[in-house]
């Protein structure tokens, strides 16, 4: 059974002056590390509160483990864990305390599923007395995960937990999902970090309400429909503008140190050829390539598709 | 003439018997888009505090566009731009009002920002939406309108903390184009990212680990030296020792 549903959900706001969710489907497997990979916008927080039962979508039906969304909101608010994009604990009640409130509020203890939070509890015991508002945003994370698993939920929404969280911290937090899936928690998780899709197992990217792919990120990055290129040169700056400058080039934009390039007629590229044109052009330390996408890549192919695509 | 725009030399500082940044020293030069990283809690925020005229060091010495930060706060904070992803831009004023707003707390004549504001709003192709809210303008328009905001009264350096959080990979590309712009025209640009591949994009970073520059190169250089593939291996390696965090 598909531990997450959503068929044909539409929601709007403002009196559907403002589409937030556009007729998305989707299904996620019992047991699986589901992303939703998109920007601020793309309606991805809507999407986690239709499937909290915390927002009545316009049309289509939503169901977590079998249960209605609307009709059956109370049995989905006992068997889910939610934390929210906003840090949602109470600041003024110590760790020890949001967890035990939180214990309670669903008729459990801390004891009785202290296996399943004791790795990412133990990081932040030391600090069991200090008060939630005082907590650095590492352990602000931490404890927000461990109050939403206190109750084991069988599935798990998190809303942005890495958002403006750093580097490290975003690797340590990735390895606790892990964990947390080996125990057979669904969990479902939304990212604007692209390169946080690929430790999912299937994602969805989305953009202005609407899913342009659901896969493997391995089966999205695989159909990227055309050859793509990496550049660099000493001024990239200056390589940007003169490759956007040239009509063979279907699409060009900065990549770490390099320029991704998709060409219109990629069979009339020599790399040879091209590199010494633009070394003729005035650029210097010229480094071209043929390189595999990215997520990133993908994304960004869909929303020119996309765009393209629209009158 | 000297080009270094922004000079710390063992800026420090402590509260109480935390020292949040600690001996930090470096230059940055005139046009130079200058990174800014560091893990949570490594101090960063404090110290782009001390350099935007916000906040007084305990020791150590800095001057901003010429200016001392214990001295001259005022003069840096005319001298300067600053914007996050956080505050930018009032929601509820209108495209031009913001303009209008931000002109007028730079001390721009009332003739001078009419100007400047016709142009901008033309570059920018928000002529149909100047009369707007900006609460109505899509993220990527508003991320372009509060950098264009920032350096409208043409400071010598721009302070961006974390400019881009959140927003789609077109967009972000099209706000760096701004920023390659900007510091071509001479602009000098300081900014701070938890995206790793833009770290790529700036001339210089230094990476900030509990309190202390721990590294401070060119993006090759750094990558050359730890051995690393990636800026973000670069960071890891870095910044996985750290034994603070906060935010």
């Amino acid at each position: 059974m598909n531990a997450v549903v959503l068929d044909h959900i539409t929601k709007t706001y403002d009196a559907g002056k403002v589409l937030a969710v556009d007729d998305v489907s989707l299904q996620v497997a019992a047991g699986e590390l589901f992303g939703l990979i998109g920007p601020d916008g793309a309606g991805k927080t809507s999407i986690f509160r239709i499937l909290t039962t915390l927002l009545l979508p316009d049309k289509g039906h939503a169901a977590v483990n079998g249960l209605d969304c609307v009709k059956d909101y109370k049995a989905i608010r006992r068997s889910v864990g939610y934390m929210p994009g906003r840090f949602s604990l109470y600041q003024d009640l110590t760790v020890a305390e949001n967890l035990h409130f939180f214990a309670t509020l669903f008729g459990t203890t801390i004891e009785a599923n202290y296996s399943l939070i004791k790795d990412i509890y133990e990081q932040i015991k030391p600090f069991s007395g200090r008060r939630a508002g005082k907590l650095s945003g590492g352990m602000k994370q931490k404890l927000a995960l461990c109050c939403a698993l206190v109750h084991k939920p069988e599935v798990l929404f998190l809303d942005e937990p890495t958002t403006g969280v750093d580097a490290v911290s975003r690797k340590e937090f990735w390895e606790m999902l892990k964990t947390l899936k080996q125990q057979g928690i669904t969990i479902v998780v939304s990212t604007p970090y692209m390169d946080e899709a690929v430790l999912c197992e299937r994602i969805a990217l989305i953009q202005d309400g609407r899913i342009m792919s659901v896969d493997t990120p391995a089966k999205v990055v695989a159909a990227f429909p055309v050859k793509l290129y990496a550049v660099k040169a000493a001024d990239i700056y200056r390589l940007l503008t003169s490759l956007r400058g040239d009509n063979s080039i279907s699409s060009c934009y900065a990549f770490g140190e390099y320029v991704h390039v998709t060409f219109r007629d990629e069979a009339a590229h020599d790399l040879q050829a091209w590199q010494q044109t633009l070394a003729a052009q005035g650029h210097e330390q010229v480094e071209v390539k043929i390189i595999s996408p990215s997520i990133e890549d993908s994304f960004i192919r869909l929303m020119q598709e996309k765009q393209n695509a629209q009158p | 003439m000297n080009d270094k725009v922004i000079i710390c030399e063992e800026l420090t500082k402590r509260f109480g018997d935390f020292i949040a940044v600690n001996h930090i020293s470096f230059d940055v030069r005139k046009g130079e888009i200058f990174g800014f990283l560091g893990a949570n809690g490594a101090g960063k925020t404090t110290a782009m505090r001390i350099l935007c005229g916000l906040s007084f060091p305990t020791s150590g010495k800095a001057t901003v566009a010429g200016f001392d930060v214990y001295k001259q706060q005022e003069s840096i904070k005319k001298n300067i731009g600053y914007m996050s992803q956080k505050f930018s831009l009032y929601e509820n004023l209108t495209v031009v009002e913001n303009i209008e707003f931000f002109g007028g707390v730079y001390g721009l004549s009332s003739a001078e920002i009419r100007r400047r504001s016709d142009r901008l709003v033309n570059k920018l192709g928000l002529t149909q939406e100047a009369r707007k809210l900006v609460r109505s303008l899509p993220l990527g328009w508003k991320q372009k309108l509060a950098f264009s905001v920032a350096i409208f009264h043409d400071p010598q350096i721009v302070f961006l903390d974390e400019p881009t959080g959140g927003v789609d990979p077109i967009t972000r590309r099209q706000f760096w184009d701004m920023i390659y712009e900007a510091a071509a025209t001479g602009i000098t640009v300081f900014v701070t990212t938890h995206y790793m591949d833009e770290a790529e994009y700036c001339n210089r970073i230094t990476v900030m680990v509990d309190g202390k520059v721990e590294a401070l190169d060119t993006p090759g250089n750094l990558k050359a030296r730890y051995q690393a593939a990636s800026m973000d291996e670069v960071f890891y390696q870095l910044a996985r020792g750290a034994k603070r965090s906060a935010d």
